[in-house]
């Protein structure tokens, strides 16, 4: 596999062939934001908070879906790209019920931290309050939709790692919400193996262990980093 | 068949439907079947049997007319006469009429010599009305598969490209890419399995442009397609239709079972190495899966979502595939520009837009209905010349591109309809709708349903298309109300740029377009329904 | 500016909120007496007052639930040269806009009909109960705010930080606070 050298926000940058620019950044300690992207699983280019801006390109394109190539030049962090990402997290907010006060992830939320890191203080936009239900019919889990973002990361690390497939989206557009199986109340899915896989990589407090209160619950992601380097080199380490 | 076999068959249909008395074309695309076109046929039909005609005067069904408002339109072969809103009783005068039947039925006759048919130059459409979409032998005696015939006896693949090239033909989705290099990158591509895919996902409120060539004349479609499969090296093609396209589905089946029936598809097409197939499938109605990547997906049989290019489909596509997406009008343009060649395509139409175009024209308009004109035809000639103007009101503006595209207000009637020309004053050509707006149309509230119209289709995938479209109709319908204020139509243009900028697809991409054009050219509309009170 | 003592003139708002932003702010402690020394304090919700003075700042804790807050804020804002939305409540809602999933109708009727023990009915031709607006709105929503204090509740050091860059002068750094902390 070839090498390539990029410069990324003035620093030089470099990155194996086929490797995303979200990646090679991240190696190099430059942190772009992301909410849909979580490291061991596919990814689907859908927050578009990675958004980057290539020289030569019109177009502003997601950096967890574009692979490097010799002599890019990548800007992150933009005036442009900052007020575009303040405005998806406000549209976020807007979208379903946040109610961080109340909420078992509450400071331990990616989706709290990505707008502190925004420097968003207040969402111009009107809440929508849409109606949404709380499926709590897991022994284990519970499934809130008011605070889903729809990232999909459930899905895919459902699918792809531990391949049961027990979620999807159903419906479109503001009307999509994440569903068991064919739709049927989490705790009766025939699919669902109980891994906990989706509950540890969801970044609100969408998907939690029962049990929790309000900021107790903490999420632990290293489960899939093992599990994927195992799977690729073979090496069972944590 | 052999290609000595399809030209036998020309000339032989060519010479029976001389030998014919008459023969009466019924409009039987969908316009016209919904005001009574079956009836109307069955009509003429009987008549003939009760005078003893059969055999000297025939009646056949036809694609769209294109008078649509004037519906439903029959055409009788014998002088070239097209009469308008018939009744059956009426239709049956057409047989064996005589001299009071023909003042009966003059008073139905439309002038064909009126601008509306003398100001259109039919490519795509030359057909539609000509030929009987069910019969193959129509389309055989009005020249076609002789341009598959010919690209596959006569041309290598990239000879086939060539002519597309140096046609400039475009593509008529919307977008305007260029339809030879599209060809020739998929078919540049080492891959051994590649697909041809057909785009009749057409879904624009007021389009109805591919419909009618797939009903009027589906064997052109095919025809192209098979000329596509040909020039980039695939051997499948499908047609991804929608769903509620009924009639064009049916005809597109018959078309298909036909042109397999006489090796015009399949194996050996015209007994050479080439083999080409071609299936449908069908939509169910998601507006979204117009979008290339999405229509991938959903032939799949996954969910309709696109997701981000590149990698374009002539790279990966269908299956992971190279890809040819061409939309119906694109490839109904192919087989003519094979038989007269690139250089005659390319005579037609504007410096970067060539041939002609295809609309739908909607709305408050004198003529509703289907026309084809060169590209670089003035907007105006198409609304008061062809389109009659605006019944008993004042034109006001008229959208292209449907929820893609803007509007476009009274000083641009005069600009030539082409790609650039309409980018530019910030609509789009899109794929041919047109609807035009007298003085009553309240601005904002056209903005207002174009939003909601791509709020009800976003796939929710991305964030800014999913709930940016919301937050604009929420904004557009505070204003429509009579409750917005400055700061709203500041967040609507902020949002504008965050939809165009970030979203996923086109979809998100150009849903704020009519919203950013109403508010360039009708900005005194918003403005005067700002709440007194300032925030409320 | 007040008249009398010169010193800048600080005023706190209380509207749909449970008054833990209130509770925060009397965290503040022995620094009380240094607010007090900065800025005369002329309106809370502990002070009697007939019409809302003349202020440079106002903290407004709460969302905006009923008619009558909805005319207060706006008095509120005409009267302060800097307003200040002070906790959660007032900058999303919060919990207070929760009650946003249900008709007004349904709120009451579970507040005054299934759940009372005592006297069963909802309150209506008194003037002394507001009218609940049809939704509850964060305070920007109705009336123009200077600056945003998250949290739920904010804590005295961050209410005391803002307060200080305010007295100042200096615009106040609220970079990196969350919603809900």
């Amino acid at each position: 596999m070839s090498v390539k050298t990029l410069t990324i926000d003035g620093k030089m940058v470099t990155g194996m062939a086929g490797e995303t620019i979200f990646n090679a950044a991240w190696e190099a300690g430059i942190r772009i934001p992301r909410l849909c992207h979580v490291g061991g699983v596919s990814d689907v280019g859908a927050c578009r908070l990675c958004l980057v801006e290539i020289e030569g390109q019109k177009k502003l394109l997601a950096a967890c879906l574009t692979p490097v190539e010799e002599g890019m030049v990548v800007h992150t962090n933009t005036e442009r790209l900052r007020a575009h990402r303040r405005l998806i997290l406000e549209l976020l907010f807007a979208e379903r019920n946040h109610v961080c006060s109340v909420c078992v992830m509450n400071g331990q939320c990616e989706l709290q931290d990505l707008a502190a890191e925004a420097g968003l203080d207040h969402v111009r936009l009107r809440y929508q309050f849409p109606k949404l239900g709380v499926d709590t019919s897991h022994e284990r889990f519970g499934l809130d939709h008011n605070r889903c973002v729809l990232c999909t990361r459930c899905i895919r690390v459902c699918d792809e790692v531990e391949g049961a497939h027990t979620w999807d989206v159903s419906g479109r557009g503001a009307r999509s919400v994440i569903i068991a199986d064919m739709g049927e109340p989490w705790g009766q899915s025939e699919s669902c193996t109980s891994c906990g896989k989706c509950v540890q990589v969801c970044p609100t407090g969408a998907l939690f262990s029962k049990g929790r209160g309000v900021g107790e619950m903490r999420k632990d992601r290293r489960f899939l980093k093992y599990i994927v380097t195992a799977r690729e080199k073979h090496q069972w380490i944590r | 068949m052999t290609v000595e076999e399809l030209f036998e068959l020309h000339s032989e249909e060519q010479a029976r439907l001389r030998r014919l008395e008459n023969r009466i074309y019924c409009c039987t695309a969908a316009g016209c079947v919904s005001c009574g076109a079956e009836g109307l046929r069955s009509a003429i039909a009987a008549a003939i049997k009760a005078e003893g005609l059969e055999g000297r005067v025939e009646v056949c069904g036809s694609g769209c007319l294109g008078l649509c408002s004037k519906g439903p339109l029959v055409r009788s072969a014998a002088d070239g006469a097209l009469y308008g809103e018939l009744p059956p009783e009426e239709g049956a005068l057409l047989v064996r009429p005589n001299p009071i039947d023909r003042q009966r039925l003059a008073a139905k006759r439309l002038d064909t010599n009126a601008p509306f048919f003398a100001r259109q130059l039919k490519i795509v459409l030359a057909n539609s009305g000509q030929v009987d979409p069910e019969r193959l032998a129509d389309y055989i005696a009005a020249g076609g598969y002789q341009a598959l015939a010919k690209a596959v006896t006569e041309m290598t693949p990239q000879e086939v490209i060539e002519e597309i090239k140096r046609s400039g033909l475009r593509g008529r989705g919307g977008a305007g890419y260029p339809t030879g290099l599209k060809w020739e990158l998929v078919a540049r591509q080492p891959s051994p399995v590649k697909y041809v895919v057909c785009n009749a996902d057409e879904g624009d409120p007021g389009a109805f442009m591919d419909r009618s060539v797939l009903e009027g004349d589906p064997h052109r479609v095919l025809e192209g397609m098979a000329i596509a499969g040909y020039a980039v090296g695939a051997q499948q093609g499908y047609i991804y239709v929608r769903g509620e396209y009924g009639l064009a589905i049916q005809r597109l089946q018959t078309a298909i079972k036909q042109a397999e029936r006489e090796k015009l598809l399949g194996n050996r097409v015209f007994e050479t190495g080439f083999q080409f197939r071609v299936d449908l499938r069908i939509g169910a109605g998601a507006f979204v899966c117009g979008e290339e990547t999405a229509l991938i997906a959903s032939i799949e049989g996954k969910r309709g979502q696109p997701r981000q290019r590149p990698p374009y489909p002539p790279e990966s596509g269908l299956w992971e595939k190279p890809t040819l997406i061409n939309n119906v009008e694109t490839f109904a343009n192919v087989p003519p520009i094979i038989t007269e060649g690139g250089d005659w395509f390319a005579s037609i139409g504007t410096e970067t837009s060539k041939g002609t175009k295809v609309f739908a024209l909607a709305g408050k308009i004198a003529h509703t209905g289907l026309i084809e004109v060169p590209m670089g035809t003035t907007l105006r000639t198409i609304v008061f010349e062809i389109g009659g103007g605006v019944p008993g009101g004042k034109f006001k503006a008229a959208q292209t591109g449907g929820p893609s595209g803007g509007c476009i207000p009274e000083q641009f009637l005069d600009v030539p309809v082409d790609y650039e020309s309409l980018t530019n004053i910030g609509s789009m050509m899109g794929s041919g709708g047109l609807i035009v707006m007298d003085e009553s149309s309240d601005m904002v509230d056209v903005a207002r349903f174009f939003m909601e119209f791509c709020m009800d289709e976003s796939c929710g995938k991305c964030i800014p298309c999913r709930a940016g479209t919301v937050q604009m109709h929420d904004i557009l319908s505070r204003l429509t109300r009579g409750e917005g204020t400055a700061e709203d139509i500041r967040l609507l243009e902020e949002l504008g740029a965050l939809l165009r900028e970030t979203s996923l697809c086109g979809l998100g991409q150009t849903a704020p377009n009519p919203v950013m054009s109403t508010l360039r050219y009708f900005r005194h509309e918003y403005e005067a329904k700002l709440a007194s009170g300032g925030r409320q | 500016m007040d008249s009398l003592t010169k010193k800048p003139r600080l005023a706190t708002v209380w509207l749909g909120g449970c008054s833990g932003c209130h509770m925060s702010f009397l965290d503040l402690d022995e620094r009380l007496f240094e607010l007090h020394r900065r800025a005369e304090i002329c309106a809370s919700p502990f002070t009697d007052y007939k019409d809302f003075p003349e202020v440079d700042i106002t903290l407004v804790e709460g969302a905006v639930t009923t008619a009558e807050q909805l005319e207060e804020i706006r008095h509120v804002r005409r009267r302060t040269k800097i307003l200040v939305s002070f906790g959660d409540c007032a900058v999303t809602g919060n919990v207070t806009a929760m009650r946003n999933f249900f008709s007004v109708d349904d709120v009451l009727d579970r507040a005054y009909r299934e759940t009372a023990t005592q006297i069963v009915g909802i309150p209506s031709g008194n003037p002394a109960v507001p009218r609940l607006l049809d939704r509850v709105r964060p305070v920007h929503e109705v009336v123009k705010v200077d600056y945003f204090l998250q949290g739920c509740a904010p804590s005295a050091e961050e209410i005391y930080r803002l307060l200080m860059d305010l007295l100042d002068g200096r615009t106040p750094a609220l970079a990196g606070r969350k919603f809900g902390s």
